[in-house]
């Protein structure tokens, strides 16, 4: 279970989170909404590590402490973070990328070559275009593409529990649809929790939430299940958070 | 920068430097410490030389003595020129067989992988240690095509004649204080010829090391690739770590004839306590091709600017340049393109890299002379600066005296990003192989140009540069 208690955040000694508690179990989806500016994000880099983020209060995964832990560490144990922004890295060709990934998180490796074969069926059922993986890690991607490498990079990576991070904002109905049912189909398979932050109910058609948090001013200002997320979009956070 | 928390120090390797071991020194004549005319003669002595050859040296040495030492670029000011050993002879003869090469130097070169090397992927190999050549082979169908690769004192006495007309010429004694002190002291280096319309198809390699302290190594070499015809040549150096500064000053003269080419590649990666100071030139004649890949890892100081002159029309010259500043490193780097002709193009891209306290500089001179119609030039200039006691300079100079040209200049300098280290790190990377993927993207222009094994050996430098990086 990711396990998170009382937590407070502050960036550049501006307090975002005000203490939140939550819980994902293994399996289940979690979906975070709230209006611009509530705290979503952060919540996201911080559960991840970003350095630039000033925490107080206890992240647990599967009973371990992570709270101090660095990106990387916190990673070999399990959680990922699907990023709303991508960064580009220049020169570093995807391929290398993700088969560096697969090396870092598989004791027993296959071949590159089966690795690469595995890789281009895994792009071509997410509709990723194969020839992206000879190019530079985001250099020069379409948002879509960019969310797409996102998912791709997930599926190599094999987490315990995932943070999305608005993986539908920019996205067209097509490519929204087929990273909600990917994401849905892995997560019930693999049992990974999924804690998916976003504005909207669309992407929950697909990928259904088991529990919906509201956020609001960086608290917890309500929780309720799918049902929440149709009226949030309905009638607007103002009338469901009161 | 806020570095990622927290750091763990037993995961850090600080093991740098893989090639600072030594040998013992045997060596079978030592010239004493300083210079005056009797070591300049002394070397021609033992080496035999045609009269000539003795009379440049001595010219040399005096216009060493006259000229000043550089001011415009990397401080000079701590090189001690009494303290240096010009000459030092390690063994008697080149050898054919490594076998026959003293168990010592053998082994040194073992340790530096070049016989196994030498078997996988080369064509011929020339191996320097101290001041000549130890070890030279070149492939029997090679040999049977007419084409020359040995060691410039071998050249001498064999090859009297081709030696005479290009050695010195394209860069005189008096071209400046360095080039002046290598045409008296010089020893070893390669020289290579290729005949007309031949193809050598396997690169050539020659490895340098430095293995007593104080020593100056001086090698000159001149490689002649005529008509139509290609090569490549790639060279390595190392040297121990010493307290004490080493002297390597090289002069490289290369003449390309028409249609011919030539590329010419060094991963300099020499123990922080050489100088390294080097001239290198290349005269490109009607549709040569030149290309300088340069690679600079190590050293206390470099000064290097490859130069091609094009001379004929359509010639072209390139300069990939990538140079790695660490602790107490000054790169000063870059590179020169004289347009002599019309339609002569040229490149330069250039990549530095500063971290730990360490300083790059770019330095570089485009110049289209009247006459050079529709010359063509562009120059890349990318800085990467890894933290904030690091520093990177770019000193650009165009000269243009032709009105029909084009001249294009990009200059970029980044600092290595906080949000690329962190998108890397949630992958499960480590700060310094999250560093190291940056970095190698960032060369990945240049490394994509070198044969397979050099772009490993590069990234797996930089990539242990990196590791001793963090904390």
């Amino acid at each position: 279970m990711l396990k998170i208690t009382n937590l407070e955040v502050k960036v550049e000694d501006k307090q975002i989170l005000n203490g939140i508690d939550l819980e994902v179990k293994p399996g289940e989806v979690v979906a975070i909404m709230g209006l611009n500016g509530s705290g979503k994000s952060t919540l996201a880099y911080s559960l991840a590590g970003h350095p630039k983020y000033e925490v107080m209060g206890k992240i647990e995964m599967d009973g371990e402490n992570i709270t101090e832990m660095s990106p990387n560490e916190r990673a070999e144990k399990g959680l990922f973070l699907a990023n709303q922004h991508p960064v580009a890295i220049y020169g570093l060709t995807v391929n290398s990328f993700l088969w560096q990934i697969y090396k870092k998180r598989n004791k027993e490796k296959s071949s590159i070559l089966d690795f690469r074969k595995w890789l281009e069926t895994q792009a071509q059922a997410l509709d990723f275009n194969p020839e992206l993986l000879k190019r530079g890690l985001n250099d020069g991607f379409s948002g879509g593409e960019k969310k797409k490498l996102e998912i791709l990079q997930l599926l190599v990576f094999n987490p315990k529990y995932v943070i999305l991070d608005e993986i539908d904002s920019g996205l067209d109905v097509d490519a929204l649809t087929k990273i909600a049912k990917t994401m849905a189909a892995v997560a019930k398979q693999r049992q990974i929790g999924v804690l998916i932050i976003t504005h909207y109910n669309r992407i929950l058609k697909f990928l259904k939430a088991d529990k919906v948090v509201v956020i609001e001013g960086g608290k917890v200002a309500k929780i309720g299940g799918p049902e929440l997320a149709v009226e949030i979009e309905n009638n607007g956070y103002k009338e469901e958070v009161k | 920068m806020t570095r990622f928390v927290p750091v763990k120090s037993d995961k850090v390797k600080l093991d740098d430097y893989k090639y600072g071991f030594s040998m013992p020194e045997h060596y079978v004549y030592k010239s004493e410490e300083g210079l005056n005319e009797e070591v300049v003669l002394k070397i021609s002595q033992m080496k035999g030389e045609p009269l000539w050859m003795t009379a440049f040296r001595v010219k040399s040495y005096e216009q060493f003595l006259k000229k000043d030492m550089p001011k415009w670029g990397a401080d000079l000011s701590t090189i001690d020129f009494n303290k240096v050993h010009y000459f030092v002879r390690a063994s008697d003869k080149t050898e054919k067989n490594w076998e026959d090469v003293p168990k010592e130097i053998k082994e040194t070169y073992d340790r530096l992988g070049i016989p196994e090397a030498e078997k996988k992927l080369l064509g011929g190999v020339k191996a320097q240690y101290e001041s000549e050549v130890v070890y030279g082979s070149l492939l029997k169908r090679f040999t049977d095509m007419g084409i020359i690769f040995c060691g410039m004192d071998e050249a001498l006495v064999k090859y009297p004649k081709i030696v005479q007309e290009y050695f010195g010429k394209l860069i005189p004694p008096g071209d400046n204080k360095f080039a002046a002190l290598n045409s008296a002291v010089w020893s070893g280096g390669s020289f290579i010829y290729v005949p007309k319309n031949t193809k050598v198809d396997l690169p050539l390699q020659a490895y340098f090391r430095i293995n007593t302290p104080n020593m100056g190594q001086f090698e000159r070499t001149l490689i002649i690739v005529d008509e139509g015809a290609s090569v490549h040549y790639v060279e390595g150096c190392t040297a121990p770590i010493y307290s004490t500064d080493s002297l390597h000053s090289a002069v490289v003269e290369i003449y390309v004839k028409k249609g011919a080419r030539c590329r010419y590649t060094t991963i300099q990666n020499w123990s922080t306590n050489v100088y390294n100071l080097v001239t290198k030139r290349a005269k490109v004649e009607e549709e040569g091709v030149m290309e300088w890949i340069d690679g600079n890892l190590g050293s206390k100081i470099t000064m290097k600017y490859p130069s091609v002159f094009l001379v004929g029309r359509k010639a072209h010259g390139e300069i990939l340049s990538v140079a790695v500043a660490g602790k107490g490193q000054h790169q000063d780097a870059g590179g020169k393109c004289v347009h002599l002709a019309p339609e002569t193009t040229s490149r330069i891209i250039s990549k530095s890299i500063s971290l730990h306290g360490g300083r790059a500089s770019y330095r570089g001179l485009i110049q289209m002379n009247k006459g050079a119609k529709n010359a063509r030039s562009k120059v890349v200039c990318d800085a990467l600066i890894m933290d904030d006691i690091s520093r990177s300079d770019t000193y650009p100079v165009n000269k243009v005296y032709e009105s029909q040209t084009t001249l294009e200049h990009e200059a970029t300098v980044s600092k290595i990003g906080e949000e690329q280290l962190f998108y890397l790190m949630s992958r499960g990377f480590e700060e310094h192989e999250a560093e190291a993927m940056i970095v190698n993207g960032f060369i990945e222009p240049i490394s994509k140009e070198l044969p397979m094994e050099y772009s490993v050996e590069l990234n797996r430098l930089i990539n242990m540069q990196m590791e001793g990086s963090v904390g």
